[in-house]
């Protein structure tokens, strides 16, 4: 089957930083790919191009065999949580979902039971601001699930979560990847990343130095574990 | 039908031009952003108090300061060094408190365009109505006699010119800027700039080059700048030749009083459209 998103020649600088120096990538239908790498390599910026926030200097991204060149509607089949949360000052999480779901025209089905599972009833009502973090985190996740998407982007989606909230995550992770969703996740928790995905995706500046199946890059390091093999990789390029 | 179909249909893609149920299409987006973004400008009190503001002084003005023409007039000096002033500032605070309400829209299925659209309204229209009614209302109370009507509809005009053109400012420097206190200082500069410091610059050319014909470069200098035409706007109005200064006179002298209201509107047109054209494209552009 034809990958959901297909990457051709992806180049992004910012000022006389090259981010992206020539990203070739298909992202498969129905499977977990983790995008590793040191800070700065490049991850956040790839994901952001694939959402249209950043605006690649030249190459391509297609999403279900669609060039995405300041097209949005692709948008309702994408679900994100940002490594950085950031709302609007005011509002509380309950406005925040009814806000999404009026600029998306539908109800999110999944939404009450996200809450619940997360346990946020009692934060509804606050205003976001004054959520502790992992709280936001939260929020974020549920904004990010609520409407089923197609493919879910999750920048270091565990970072800052107490360890319930984060095997909830992984809970919720596995479960769609069960229901056939596509799922594009970064992450520094090498355990988590074995845990969670089919397959791995190495970016070393800007450009992508391995990219294959978990089980595959055991073998070819001769490591027993993902940690091990992905330490001896960064090493060899450092 | 293949799944790459369903998906499309899912999507909203599909090419025969249909809105897929689950769709919102542009017009609604770029509402219900400006509808959100203007319950977030009217809960700040900056908004009631400009209104508050020139109601108190067209309040003030005809109590005190005879009729109706006269009132205007005293507004004038006002209402040109106001006006721009709140139009950029706040036009700038708001733009960057509203970005992570930015950067989260951008991350749904809402168009760029269509967002710039919402957020340029949901400034606008608030700002508009803040001074239309404020500065209307004393008159409206008090019965506004025929002869002062249309002076007070060009005053309400070239308010709102001069809302449109600064506060339309505020986009291209708060797109371009990352940092607030940097965007702030820019914007307060130009405000400076447009409405204080090109004057004295004018007139120290003048001054300079006093052997000189000065008529149309004069001319051309009220020309360039909006705060100018809006002056001569006013004044072409009132006819208080006196108060219309070097450019104003000439402009006067050079088109007369209808075809100087026409230029002067013309030129105001493509003042209003020139920073939200070029706020558009540089938002079109930005990485978040």
């Amino acid at each position: 089957m034809e990958p959901l998103i297909t990457i051709l020649g992806l180049r992004k600088s910012f000022g006389r930083l090259d981010v992206l120096r020539g990203i070739d990538l298909a992202i498969d239908r129905g499977i977990v790919t983790a995008v590793v790498g040191h800070n700065g390599s490049g991850k956040t910026t790839l994901i952001k191009t694939i959402l249209g926030l950043v605006r690649p200097d030249s190459g391509i991204v297609q999403f279900d065999g669609r060039v995405v060149n300041g097209e949005a509607t692709y948008r309702n089949q994408v679900g994100y949580m940002p490594q950085a949360v950031r709302f609007p000052d005011n509002l509380t999480a309950l406005d925040l979902f009814k806000m999404l779901e009026d600029l998306r025209g539908r109800s999110a089905a999944n939404r009450e039971r996200l809450i619940e599972r997360f346990r946020l009833g009692p934060e509804l009502s606050k205003p976001l601001r004054t959520l502790s973090g992992g709280t936001r985190q939260k929020v974020s996740a549920v904004t990010a699930f609520m409407f089923q998407p197609e493919l879910l982007i999750l920048d270091e989606p565990t970072a800052g979560l107490d360890p319930v909230s984060s095997s909830i995550l992984k809970d919720m992770i596995e479960e769609e990847r069960r229901q056939g969703r596509t799922i594009l996740l970064t992450s520094h928790i090498m355990s988590e990343i074995e845990e969670l995905s089919d397959r791995v995706v190495f970016l070393q500046d800007g450009r992508i130095r391995y990219e294959g199946n978990v089980a595959t890059l055991r073998i070819a390091t001769g490591e027993a574990n993902l940690e091990r093999a992905i330490a001896q990789m960064m090493e060899e390029a450092a | 039908m293949s799944a790459t179909a369903r998906l499309y249909r899912v999507i909203g893609n599909d090419r025969s031009g249909n809105v897929p149920a689950g769709s919102v299409t542009g017009v609604a987006v770029v509402r219900k952003v400006g509808l959100f973004q203007l319950q977030d400008v009217l809960r700040s009190r900056w908004l009631t108090l400009y209104g508050l503001f020139f109601a108190a002084l067209a309040e003030g003005l005809l109590r005190f300061g005879g009729g109706t023409s006269q009132a205007l007039v005293g507004l004038t000096q006002v209402v040109l060094l106001v006006v721009p002033l709140v139009g950029i500032v706040f036009g700038t605070m708001y733009l960057y408190s509203a970005r992570e309400y930015i950067e989260l829209l951008l991350t749904q299925p809402v168009r760029r365009d269509q967002l710039f659209g919402g957020l340029y309204l949901g400034l606008i229209a608030p700002l508009v109505a803040a001074f239309v009614v404020g500065v209307s209302l004393p008159f409206l109370i008090r019965g506004v006699p025929p002869d002062a009507a249309g002076s007070l509809a060009t005053m309400l005009t070239a308010g709102i010119f001069l809302t449109l053109v600064f506060a339309g400012l505020a986009f291209p420097i708060a797109i371009r800027n990352e940092e607030r206190a940097r965007g702030l200082a820019l914007s307060l500069g130009v405000w400076l700039g447009l409405t204080v410091v090109y004057d004295a610059i004018i007139l120290l050319l003048l001054e300079v080059a006093i052997d000189y014909p000065m008529e149309l470069p004069a001319l051309i200098a009220a020309l360039v700048n909006p705060v100018d035409l809006a002056r001569i706007l006013l004044l072409l109005q009132f006819d208080v030749a006196a108060l219309m200064g070097y450019t104003g006179a000439v402009f006067e002298r050079f088109f007369g009083s209808v075809l100087g209201g026409l230029v002067a509107f013309g030129v105001l047109t493509l003042w209003t459209i020139a920073p939200f054209a070029l706020g558009r494209c540089w938002f079109r552009r930005k990485d978040f």
